[in-house]
């Protein structure tokens, strides 16, 4: 050493520039199990996990479209047995849009777009992507199918059994993408997998029925009206228990892109619910707007969660502390270790 | 699912034999790495042998401004990577009659390698098959099946797997299974010129290492310990695990990792009962709503 003063925000001595920065040392009388000092938590502050190489449009696109087709199937299956033609026609077009841009979005993000079959050579249980697949193999067709069949007046039997089909497994094309995000390393993703399926179910809901509120006629309307009130509700309370749960690592959830995303989406859900309880009833203007509002927000609540673990997973503090704590509860249950 | 129980035979099965689990009949003993970072010299000389055994593209002539790592981590193009920490603590250093200096300066040095996890997220994660248990339970992903989707780089808990941008395949440490297959040991192994990195049976480095600990510990060094060789960890113990003089994290590595999938059979509950409540609330919704 030279003289010059090591710090953990570099250097404070007489040759800067010439000396070796300290990311973990401190005074050597420490025992071997104390606390370290370096910055992030981690190795010159690098993640420890690698962030998703996932395109963001791609994925958190796919989550919201898949979201809003799984919904969407649900209400038109609805629209049908209960005898609303127009509600259960707009949203199996809508469903077969979203599905559509879900697949060509899903195929355009693998790295290698002409090996997409391969994904259909096995069937893992522990992974959901290959789950999701299979799902979607079975949704998509029966989706199209019943739009076809609908909109061009043919098979009518086979198109309406066709879309209770894909009312059913829409319920699992809205569901399974939240194992597909909890199921890795991302701190803001797997920490909060005991209510994300929940919350992502109510953002499918809030979607659907939003389009719904937004297409349908007013006549056929109130049974999206009713969902679009359960679904914004269920959302809201699933993201409130899991930024509990989160602890520490809810802060990727309430900084910076992720944060203004997840607060707007928030703004926007309710504002779409109450407007759905309300004013989407009396007039076909303030259903449009509650349905665009609901739209929105479970766009933006995707693409927040998204944000936010990406951002988990970028700052080693939100794998390292959670950990850290995790071993310290160990040790205090089991001194021994 | 990775981890059916955790009782002590299920830890025992887990930590002993995933290339039986994986369905290797009559297959080698489990290989693997221990390295020993209390013996690394920086030298890199791993880092050169696996890219040129394995053809592993350069990985970016830059200066990080990271003591001497210029290599930055794991990556696609860097499947062995040797981390640089400078400490102002006492030096590490096990000779005899060596001295401890209380302001002394102390340079960590260790090479880092995929783990070849016991239980293994990016193999449960991966929904080609690409990647796969060899018949001496290391890891390893097929480039003629891998698609690029991506899964397994956020599945692993150490940041081991990257994707070749210019490629769009996933690439990581092999274990050389080529060389292995031949009887020779993995090109890292090979030229260590400390034998920092040990190559061999699992079993018999883990009695190696607990070894070397118990040296370490008797000549001073008491911040010695090993990482990733407990099969009872969160992953089921690496398949190549380390002798660190600081905590994990100092170097990089995540102080406790676990397997994503060992809450996934959970996860698979709650989505089923939250797809039941979203039909359920369409019921409701439609059920009794005006005309």
């Amino acid at each position: 050493m030279s003289g010059a003063e090591v710090t953990r925000d570099g250097l404070g001595g007489v040759r800067p520039g010439r000396d070796a920065r300290s990311w973990s040392g401190g005074d050597g009388a420490r025992s071997a199990r104390a606390p370290k000092d370096h910055p992030g938590g981690s190795y010159y502050g690098k993640p420890i996990i690698k962030p998703p190489v996932w395109a963001e449009s791609d994925i958190a696109g796919y989550l919201f479209a898949g979201g809003l087709a799984g919904a969407s199937s649900i209400l038109a299956a609805g629209g049908d047995l209960s005898g609303r033609p127009r509600l259960a026609r707009d949203c199996k077009l809508c469903a077969t849009a979203a599905i559509g841009v879900s697949l060509v979005a899903l195929i355009h993000d693998l790295g290698r777009p002409a090996r997409f079959l391969n994904m259909l050579r096995v069937f893992k249980p522990t992974s959901p992507m290959s789950v999701g697949v299979w799902i979607l193999a079975a949704y998509a067709p029966l989706t199209i199918a019943s739009a076809a069949g609908d909109v061009l007046g043919i098979a009518p039997r086979s198109a309406r059994a066709a879309g209770l089909g894909a009312g059913v497994l829409g319920a699992g094309v809205a569901s399974y993408t939240a194992a597909l995000i909890a199921n890795t390393a991302v701190p803001a993703w797997h920490g909060g997998y005991r209510e994300l399926p929940f919350l992502f179910v109510g953002s499918a809901a809030a979607a659907g029925a939003g389009f719904a509120l937004a297409a349908a006629p007013l006549a056929e309307n109130a049974p999206a009206q009713r969902m679009a009130v359960l679904g914004a509700a269920a959302e809201l309370a699933a993201e409130q228990l899991m930024e509990r749960r989160l602890g520490m690592v809810a802060e990727a959830l309430h900084e910076e892109t992720a944060g203004r995303r997840l607060r707007a989406a928030k703004a926007l859900t309710l504002a779409g619910g109450v407007g759905a309880a309300t004013v989407a009833q009396r007039n076909r203007l303030g259903a449009v707007l509650s349905g665009v509002a609901l739209l929105t927000g479970s766009a933006l609540t995707r693409f927040g969660l998204f944000a936010a673990g990406m951002a988990s997973a970028r700052d080693p503090k939100f794998t390292v502390e959670p950990q850290r704590e995790r071993l310290d509860r160990q040790e205090v249950a089991n001194p021994t270790r | 699912m990775s981890t059916p129980g955790d009782g002590p035979l299920d830890v025992l099965l887990r930590g002993g034999d995933p290339a039986a689990a994986a369905g290797h009949e009559d297959h080698p003993p489990r290989m693997g790495f221990f390295t020993d970072t209390s013996l690394c010299i920086g030298c890199k000389a791993c880092e050169v042998a696996c890219k040129e055994w394995n053809g592993v593209p350069e990985d970016g002539l830059n200066w990080t401004g990271m003591s001497h790592d210029n290599t930055g981590g794991l990556s696609a193009n860097t499947w062995r990577h040797v981390s640089f920490v400078e400490q102002r603590a006492p030096l590490g250093l096990h000779e005899s009659g060596f001295q401890r200096e209380e302001d002394s300066f102390r340079w960590l040095m260790s090479s880092d390698v995929c783990k070849h996890c016991t239980d293994a997220a990016c193999l449960d994660v991966c929904p080609t098959g690409a990647i796969f248990r060899t018949e001496f339970g290391t890891v390893v992903v097929q480039e003629d099946i891998c698609n690029g989707c991506g899964y397994c780089v956020p599945a692993c808990p150490y940041g081991v797997l990257d994707k070749r941008e210019d490629d769009g395949r996933i690439f990581k440490c092999t274990l050389c299974y080529d060389r292995l297959g031949v009887g020779q040991e993995p090109a890292c192994a090979k030229a260590c010129p400390t034998d920092s990195i040990q190559f061999g049976p699992l079993d018999e480095l883990r009695e190696r290492a607990a070894g070397r600990v118990g040296e370490l510990h008797e000549a001073g060094v008491v911040e010695a310990r090993l990482y990733g060789e407990d099969p009872a960890d969160g992953v089921g113990g690496d398949g190549a695990f380390f002798l660190l003089l600081d905590e994990p994290e100092v170097y990089g590595l995540p102080p406790d990792p676990v397997v994503t999938t060992r809450d996934l059979p959970d996860m698979w509950k709650r989505v089923g009962l939250a797809a039941g409540a979203l039909l359920a609330g369409a019921v409701v919704s439609f059920a009794g709503a005006r005309r």
